[in-house]
């Protein structure tokens, strides 16, 4: 594709992520645990409380609930679309997972803290997704939305308005 | 200096880091939560509050919003991921290491520092099973040779209490890091303005913000900040972080938290459990002393080294140990690691010795005698017979506070008037 240029994954500008957490109502969690005290089954739950339609993706947990959520075994035979694709998989799964999410009509591919795959971001930028990797949705959204400070860390965010959570 | 953030620099930062506009009411100068504890919505956010699940507040010994926006200010300052505001400085030194250490573990530590550092580390932890080893600060290559499997890390002031003394942190950051452990730097002396030791390879960064930071002698406090980018899971010295927490139900702190996990265990365990936290009330006053702190720290450093090079000309100055001085050993390091000045606490002899330094404490009018520093107030102190008293001769010597030396921390005041107070009193002793 001549003058196509792929976004720097090493450094999202707030606006950015800000501009997806706000379009985004639908996620499908690929990977998300039943164990509640794993860190995808935090983040659910946190999205959930959030206001976010949270679906878990995982074929060892069909048949059970997570977060009150009915499981499905892959993207593909989800009932409707979605807007994003979050995955908690190894990032050589990521290729795979970004063809069925074109394939599922996803506006957002997201990879998990700790999850880089440049060859996936390639494949959904080219298909008109917008892409974040080695980010958490639930750090990110609580960063940005005023909470993460709450803990003491450092936001980066500097504000002249009162921030509504 | 390491760019803090994408779009502001360091003095934006200083007044707004941390303080955006209250969201509850809007205020725009930080309110104080004079509070204890916050409600919970119902039983499943109380539950997720006390499983980590979610931020939020519990109870003030754990995290408060003015504590917590005292915090992020901090943090931004040095660099770093995320802050834990302690009751004292002292505080925030067992804050640091308590994580990271263990029974029979070692901690590696610099000769040349704040005398109850000396005792807190060398007497103190002894009762914990902590092992301070004591090295010369200024041979990174003694640091090289006192690691040891038992060592979990290093700590040394960047600019050393009583004064003068700057250390080489690039070259111990070096030694920390191919032993696998974190480098805490204590930057009380410097503040952020002048020196970020995150820049130079420091993991942690502890602070009594008692000093320059809240600013005019009226707040006790400190603050542990962590630069995210120590690898907690990569060996396993540091369990702590690197495995389950029976008490959070099996979590992992480096694996749910990522860089974010120093922070989080050291709210969520080392002030819950040691309950050092500070009062909204100090915090309240830091915040607002650190909006000042560029403007404070350059008129610091100018009358701190006007002073300096007048003392360096007495007749009865045997010597002055300030690192701006050209004649100091630390000159050069100094405009490395703190190019816009050394800051204005140093040491000088008084000829005549111990009798001599006590005269000088009794005739000075317009300096306190006061066992601080960092105030807008010009202060004096005999390290030996106060700060340091309870070391022993050798140590008191190898710190840097000999029977002749006096600390000075130099105030904001008119230069002319600092200069004429200690020149009346030098003159007094004849």
């Amino acid at each position: 594709m001549p003058g196509f240029t792929y976004l720097d994954h090493n450094s999202y500008s707030d606006s950015y992520i800000l501009q997806i957490l706000r379009n985004v109502q639908n996620i499908a969690m690929v990977g998300a645990s039943a164990t509640w005290n794993r860190p995808s089954n935090f983040a659910m739950k946190y999205l959930l409380q959030k206001g976010f339609q949270v679906i878990p993706v995982n074929p060892s947990a069909v048949g059970k609930k997570i977060c009150g959520e009915t499981v499905f075994p892959d993207l593909t035979s989800l009932p409707g679309s979605v807007d994003m694709v979050d995955i908690y998989r190894p990032a050589q799964e990521a290729p795979q997972l970004v063809e069925e999410s074109i394939e599922i009509g996803a506006k957002v591919f997201w990879m998990q803290l700790g999850i880089r795959s440049n060859e996936a971001a390639q494949i959904a930028e080219k298909a008109g997704l917008q892409v974040v990797m080695d980010r958490c949705p639930k750090i990110e959204f609580s960063r940005l939305f005023g909470e993460l400070g709450w803990n003491g860390i450092n936001t980066g965010v500097i504000s002249n308005r009162r921030q509504r959570i | 200096m390491k760019q803090l953030h994408p779009q502001f620099g360091f003095n934006t930062l200083a007044v707004h880091a941390g303080t955006a506009p209250d969201p509850a009411t809007g205020a725009r100068s930080f309110p104080i939560y004079q509070t204890t504890s916050y409600v919970f919505d119902d039983a499943d956010h109380a539950a997720s509050l006390f499983n980590l699940q979610a931020p939020g507040f519990i109870y003030s010994r754990l995290t408060n919003p003015t504590v917590a926006a005292l915090e992020e200010k901090l943090a931004t300052l040095e660099g770093g991921r995320g802050g834990t505001v302690t009751s004292s400085g002292q505080a925030a030194e067992t804050l640091a290491l308590f994580p990271l250490m263990a029974p029979g573990m070692e901690v590696i530590v610099a000769n040349k520092l704040y005398g109850g550092t000396i005792n807190l580390m060398g007497k103190s932890y002894q009762k914990f099973g902590w092992n301070a080893i004591f090295v010369d600060s200024e041979n990174p290559e003694a640091f090289r040779q006192a690691v040891t499997k038992k060592t979990r890390a290093i700590f040394i002031e960047s600019l050393a209490n009583p004064g003068g003394v700057v250390v080489d942190i690039e070259s111990i950051a070096k030694v920390a890091n191919e032993a696998g452990v974190p480098l805490v730097v204590d930057n009380t002396m410097a503040t952020p303005f002048l020196c970020q030791p995150m820049e130079w390879g420091a993991d942690l960064v502890v602070h009594s913000t008692t000093k320059f930071l809240s600013g005019q002698g009226n707040a006790v406090g400190g603050v542990v900040i962590d630069s995210g980018k120590f690898t907690w899971l990569e060996n396993s010295k540091f369990p702590s972080l690197s495995t389950p927490s029976p008490e959070y139900n099996g979590l992992t702190f480096a694996e749910t938290f990522g860089d974010l996990a120093f922070t989080m265990y050291s709210h969520a365990i080392s002030l819950r459990d040691l309950g050092c936290s500070q009062s909204p009330m100090n915090a309240w006053i830091t915040l607002n002393g650190i909006e000042t702190l560029p403007l404070r720290v350059e008129r610091h450093c100018s009358n701190g080294l006007t002073v300096a090079k007048f003392l360096e000309k007495h007749p009865s100055v045997e010597w002055v140990s300030h690192a701006g001085l050209e004649s100091s050993p630390y000159y050069k390091l100094g405009k490395k690691y703190m190019p816009d000045g050394t800051g204005s606490v140093f040491t000088f002899g008084v000829k005549g010795g111990y009798e001599s330094g006590l005269k000088m404490l009794e005739s000075v009018e317009l300096f306190s005698h006061v066992a601080n520093i960092g105030d807008t107030r010009s202060l004096i102190l005999h390290p030996a017979s106060t700060t340091h008293r309870q070391l022993t001769e050798e140590q008191r010597i190898a710190a840097g506070s000999g029977p002749e030396v006096i600390r000075l921390s130099i105030g904001i005041e008119c230069a002319e008037d600092i200069i004429a107070d200690l020149d009346q009193a030098l003159r007094s002793l004849g």
